[in-house]
């Protein structure tokens, strides 16, 4: 049985044993040891990395909470992402319905309207929204964060829900509009049910991305740090630990911004990565 | 009647969103392509129009060129590891474990590594800009230079040297990405008839050979869609660099990149019209870059 085909690929398995353990351990040592740091005191981070916490202290997550506002960035960042979201689907979905099932004067140019979004960086931008945003009054505010959020998140969403709509049979459609339906009924009672799994992947898209948008917050919250959402506030806590000597305070940040995200992923990992990965294909 | 009910009905679905998105993203765009001929500065009720001299003048910047360098860097370094990493992974947790029974199958905790491999990308990039902060710190307190210590290595400045530091921010953003595209050629994988592999592997072929004769050339597609993305990647990294460099692009400027410079030259020194036209040659770059790839990898599509 040990001819020399089989050796050789004994010995290519091995590496590649050790090569997958080895990124899974890049993985998740960093984020183990935050989670231990936030149990440590400042000498014990200070001291060798690879100790384990001396106690079980508390006090740190604590602090992160409330003195350092983490509690009340992610109750900012979740109301953000909700109305973002939301807002993102219903609007997203409207032009992209329309867009791909009905002819009108206009609608490809319109589409591609929308579609052209995906080419500009946001960066070329970022100083002029700043003042579209301070003339409507939107400034420092969360509505003027949401209605950015899905400004920007349209095209993609048009785009993506466009070509799923566009799949989907015409029949079902037709014959609800011949029964008395409006369109809209059509609509809401039976494309959005036929599209479903088209939306879940394309929701899971953008909550990932407005959770986790740095940027526009950045510039157009700055004025209000009460307004403020988990990643400026992440950012901010680690400029002032180094200040404050709070390591464990910052860790203890890290760690209760990480958890919830994790727990999400861990239970709908499967959806996540399927809905990534054939949103980056379409 | 049914007609205007129809008209009715597409301008009220197209409505608020098309407002929402000429407001907020195209009327941004638009100003800044004509801020770029200005020299505004933010504040001022006088916009003055001074032609293409900021243009000009950026040809001239030094911190201009170091910026683009760094973007240079990044676009070689980046999709190339990243999709030789993701792409040995990808074949391994899908192909590696050889034919069984009608297919082929994944090397032995296939599974698990998907699972860990992918999560860094649902981690905001600010969460990882902090996190990393701690791994990269350049005394012994440092995650990596306290398992250094450990071997009796010397602790090392990963982010204070200005010849490390960005390769020290590229290996973060290597190490955010590869999860995904190893789920993005994990797709492209599935998609390759499973007949194809089990044929070869009759014949005698090794793992090498199935990587290198069959997965990588009907692959080909799928990895130009990501070389793109990571492309376009390369051209962003404003949140990572931002924390874990500062918001000069420490040190010295050896870690700024476009974003960065604009972000500083808008907000922090006021000119906005300056800053728009480094945001306008962003945006060419990043479309010559598009198109460019597009064409330098179109060939022959492999017919299945």
């Amino acid at each position: 049985m040990a001819s020399r085909r089989e050796k050789g690929p004994g010995v290519l398995s091995a590496l590649s044993h050790v090569a997958l353990a080895v990124w899974a351990l890049l993985i998740i040592a960093p984020l183990l040891w935050t989670f231990l740091a936030s149990f440590k005191s400042n000498t014990e981070i200070f001291g060798d990395p690879l100790q384990l916490p001396g106690a079980l202290r508390l006090d740190a997550w604590g602090r992160a909470w409330d003195k350092a506002h983490i509690g009340q960035y992610m109750l900012n960042t979740v109301v953000v992402v909700v109305f973002g979201t939301a807002g993102t689907m219903v609007f997203g979905s409207m032009a992209a319905y329309v867009l791909a099932r009905y002819r009108f004067a206009g609608s490809r140019v319109i589409y591609y309207y929308f579609v052209a979004g995906l080419a500009f960086p946001v960066f070329l931008a970022l100083g002029p929204l700043f003042f579209v945003v301070k003339q409507v009054g939107l400034l420092n505010s969360h509505v003027g964060l949401v209605l950015v959020y899905i400004a920007y998140s349209l095209p993609f969403t048009v785009f993506f829900l466009a070509a799923f709509f566009r799949t989907l049979p015409e029949a079902v459609a037709e014959a609800a509009l011949i029964d008395g339906a409006s369109h809209t009924r059509t609509f809401f009672q039976i494309m959005v049910p036929m599209a479903r799994p088209g939306l879940i992947s394309i929701t899971i898209f953008n909550v990932l991305g407005q959770w986790n948008q740095y940027l526009l917050p950045l510039v157009l919250l700055a004025g209000a740090p009460d307004k403020w959402v988990l990643t400026q506030g992440i950012a901010r806590i680690s400029t002032l630990a180094g200040y404050e000597a709070d390591w464990p305070g910052l860790f203890a940040a890290l760690s209760i911004t990480i958890l919830p995200v994790m727990i999400v992923y861990i239970l709908f990992q499967r959806q996540i990565q399927s809905g990534l990965g054939s949103g980056a294909l379409k | 009647m049914e007609r205007l009910r129809r008209y009715g009905f597409v301008a009220g679905f197209l409505a608020v969103p098309l407002t929402l998105y000429t407001v907020f993203v195209i009327s941004p765009y638009v100003q800044a392509f004509q801020l770029s001929l200005t020299s505004w500065n933010g504040y001022s009720s006088i916009v003055r129009y001074v032609g293409l001299d900021n243009f000009g003048r950026l040809l001239a910047d030094e911190v201009f060129w170091r910026a683009l360098r760094n973007h240079g860097i990044l676009l070689l370094v980046l999709p190339l590891a990243t999709i030789v990493i993701a792409l040995l992974f990808a074949f391994l947790l899908n192909l590696g474990g050889g034919p069984r029974g009608a297919g082929m199958r994944g090397v032995w905790g296939s599974k698990f590594y998907r699972v860990v491999f992918f999560f860094p990308q649902v981690l905001a990039v600010a969460v990882v800009g902090v996190l990393f902060q701690a791994v990269y710190r350049p005394d012994e307190d440092g995650v990596v230079n306290g398992v250094l210590a450990r071997f009796g290595l010397e602790p090392v400045g990963w982010l204070i040297e200005p010849d490390l530091a960005l390769w020290s921010i590229i290996a973060v953003m290597v190490w955010q990405a590869v999860g995904f595209y190893v789920v993005l050629f994990s797709a492209g994988m599935a998609a390759i008839p499973k007949d194809y592999f089990e044929a070869a592997a009759l014949d005698g072929a090794g793992r090498l050979r199935l990587f290198f004769s069959i997965t990588l050339p009907l692959l080909r597609d799928t990895v130009q869609v990501g070389w793109i993305y990571l492309g376009i990647a390369a051209f962003d990294g404003f949140a990572l660099i931002q924390v874990l460099a500062g918001d000069k692009g420490e040190p010295d400027g050896a870690t700024t990149i476009l974003p960065i410079t604009i972000y500083n030259t808008a907000f922090s020194y006021q000119k906005v019209g300056y800053a728009s036209a480094m945001g306008v040659a962003l945006f060419f770059l990043t479309v010559t870059f598009a198109v460019l790839t597009l064409r330098t990898t179109r060939r022959e599509r492999v017919e299945l």
